[in-house]
């Protein structure tokens, strides 16, 4: 290893954590800069107090909730069912759970808005619970390429078939399988998927400002114009999240590496 | 056993559909066909007969400069993206800066990459923005006014590219650093033995066998890049016109006053992400010949 490479290896890290590093850096600054000349919380007290964050916030955690409900219970049957009876589907689904990073969010939403309006066939748009439940599907499908991938690579480190034919031999159903055999085999790589699901949602803007539900994302943005230093509280607030979920499928994907241990 | 019984097993086979029937229902409704609506309405005129009229609007107004603004920021951010993110996926992988510093730094990708939508443009209008911390900073230490002197405003084709690098990069070191590990040592210790340089060694073994993934990943960065919204949207309102915000407003109000014109605004869009997608698709199954 020269000295020149070392050189220029240390100065594209540094360079890289740097830009990293300030706008994190300047976001705190700024949202400790309330009260003049000292730095104070004084934003994170106004936020946190602040009625409307809270439901806002409480509605983009249960919205987060419903939809890792939602993902599992329909990328687990399908993920087993495809490596146990339809390896030769493999190629056709995995095609469809990534095509929600081809079609950008704003456009499946846009299909929402005019295929479920009030005068369609399917008016989920009319009513508060049907657009809470198209938001909560639009959630789901912007999280099934994490979600599929999460789960299909948790099932590839364990026997599918052997466990299920053991499972039936002795008199269990489908949904025994699944639900007390799979499951918890896999349980490691559905809470990554969860976790993940949960980072991508609690923040989202576009599909809860667009379908008009009031969520923590578009609140976010709605004050950003008219405050001057809670919104940049409420990011510190929103990336520490990020980084509470990442850090979780981390320590998740530790326990891995036990419980794989004596195979 | 149906291996030894074709009839039967020929029987069993719509009964194994069956089982991905929840799935596919559920991303045909929500997927598939909402998608196909907007695809279908982009060649519709209002009384739903066809027509390639609204395609040919789109060529009209402030569409083509939209289109193209947007292109370019994705551009700009995709090319930075991989190069800085190539540099700093590169000095962890060779040893050029000690080991224990990988994996946090691939930890810290993951979240960075996820750390898009409305809190970026805070965290940038902190520090780049009028009163940001760089700003104030610049001016109290070097008296040099970054709008005045510089011509730098956040509200524009630098501040977005900026503002975007910031998950262009982390994207780019998560999906360049298994690639670079992929290269193996033996080919740089034949090259040498060969008398090669290092330079050699990268111009005509290490880069073409990278190729395909750094061109794919390119593609998949600029697809990434075009379709963010909340980012534009919190930082610069509506002040800056590219597609995905002028989308947006189209779709809160009409204000193209032609809904057909929507649906081939939206059509673009995902002409372009597919386009740039399905060149990732390609050119990564390219690369994995090399890179098992």
């Amino acid at each position: 290893m020269s000295l020149w490479t070392r050189l220029t290896g240390w100065f594209a890290l540094l360079f890289g954590l740097g830009y990293f590093a300030l706008p994190l850096l300047g976001l705190t600054e700024f949202s400790l800069r309330a009260r003049r000349g000292v730095y104070s919380l004084d934003a994170y007290a106004k936020v946190i107090a602040d009625p409307e964050f809270q439901q806002t916030f409480l509605y983009s955690v249960s919205m987060a909730l419903v939809t890792i409900a939602l993902g599992v219970f329909l990328v687990l049957p399908t993920a087993f069912w495809v490596r146990l009876r339809l390896p030769a589907a493999r190629p056709y689904v995995e095609f469809i759970t990534l095509l929600p990073l081809v079609i950008p969010a704003i456009v499946i939403v846009f299909g929402y808005i005019r295929l479920y309006n009030t005068s369609s066939w399917l008016p989920l748009t009319g009513t508060i619970m049907g657009t809470n439940f198209l938001l909560a599907a639009g959630y789901t499908t912007l999280a099934l390429p994490y979600m599929y991938r999460a789960i299909d690579t948790g099932l590839r480190t364990i026997d599918v078939a052997t466990l299920t034919e053991a499972a039936q031999s002795l008199g269990a159903g489908w949904t025994t399988i699944l639900g007390r055999i799979i499951l918890p085999n896999v349980l490691v790589a559905v809470l990554s998927g969860a976790f993940l699901t949960f980072a991508i949602v609690i923040g989202e803007f576009t599909l809860a400002a667009l379908l008009d539900r009031p969520a923590f994302g578009p609140y976010l943005q709605r004050i950003g114009a008219n405050k001057p230093y809670e919104p940049f509280a409420l990011s510190v607030i929103t990336f520490i999240i990020t980084w509470g979920c990442m850090g979780l499928i981390q320590l998740a994907n530790r326990f891995t590496t036990y419980t794989k241990a004596p195979r | 056993m149906p291996a030894h019984q074709p009839g039967r097993k020929r029987w069993r086979l719509p009964m194994n559909w069956l089982g991905l029937l929840p799935f596919l229902l559920f991303s045909l409704l929500f997927l598939i066909l909402p998608t196909m609506h907007i695809v279908i309405g982009a060649f519709q005129t209002r009384d739903g007969s066809f027509t390639l009229q609204n395609i040919r609007d789109l060529n009209t107004g402030t569409i083509p400069s939209s289109y193209w603004i947007s292109i370019k920021i994705s551009f700009a951010s995709a090319v930075l993206g991989c190069l800085i993110g190539f540099g700093m996926a590169a000095a962890v992988t060779f040893g050029a800066v000690p080991k224990w510093i990988r994996a946090p730094l691939l930890t810290f990708s993951g979240v960075a990459s996820n750390f898009a939508g409305v809190p970026l443009a805070f965290a940038f209008l902190a520090t780049l923005g009028p009163a940001g911390l760089v700003t104030l900073w610049l001016r109290s230490e070097f008296g040099i006014v970054l709008q005045r002197d510089l011509g730098f405003n956040l509200l524009s084709f630098w501040g977005l590219t900026i503002t975007y690098l910031f998950f262009q990069i982390p994207l780019m070191i998560l999906i360049i650093a298994p690639a670079l590990e992929g290269l193996k040592r033996e080919w740089r210790e034949a090259a040498s033995i060969l008398g090669a340089s290092g330079f050699q060694y990268w111009r005509m073994v290490a880069f073409p066998i990278l190729f395909p993934s750094l061109l794919g990943t390119l593609a998949l960065l600029f697809a990434n890049a075009f379709g963010a919204v909340a980012t534009a949207i919190a930082l610069t309102g509506s002040a800056l016109n590219i597609v995905p915000i002028q989308l947006y407003a189209q779709i809160r109000g009409d204000v193209l006053g032609n809904p057909h014109l929507g649906y081939a605004m939206a059509f673009g869009m995902i002409v372009v992400t597919a386009a740039a997608n399905v060149l990732y698709i390609w050119l990564r199954a390219r690369s994995e010949r090399w890179l098992k």
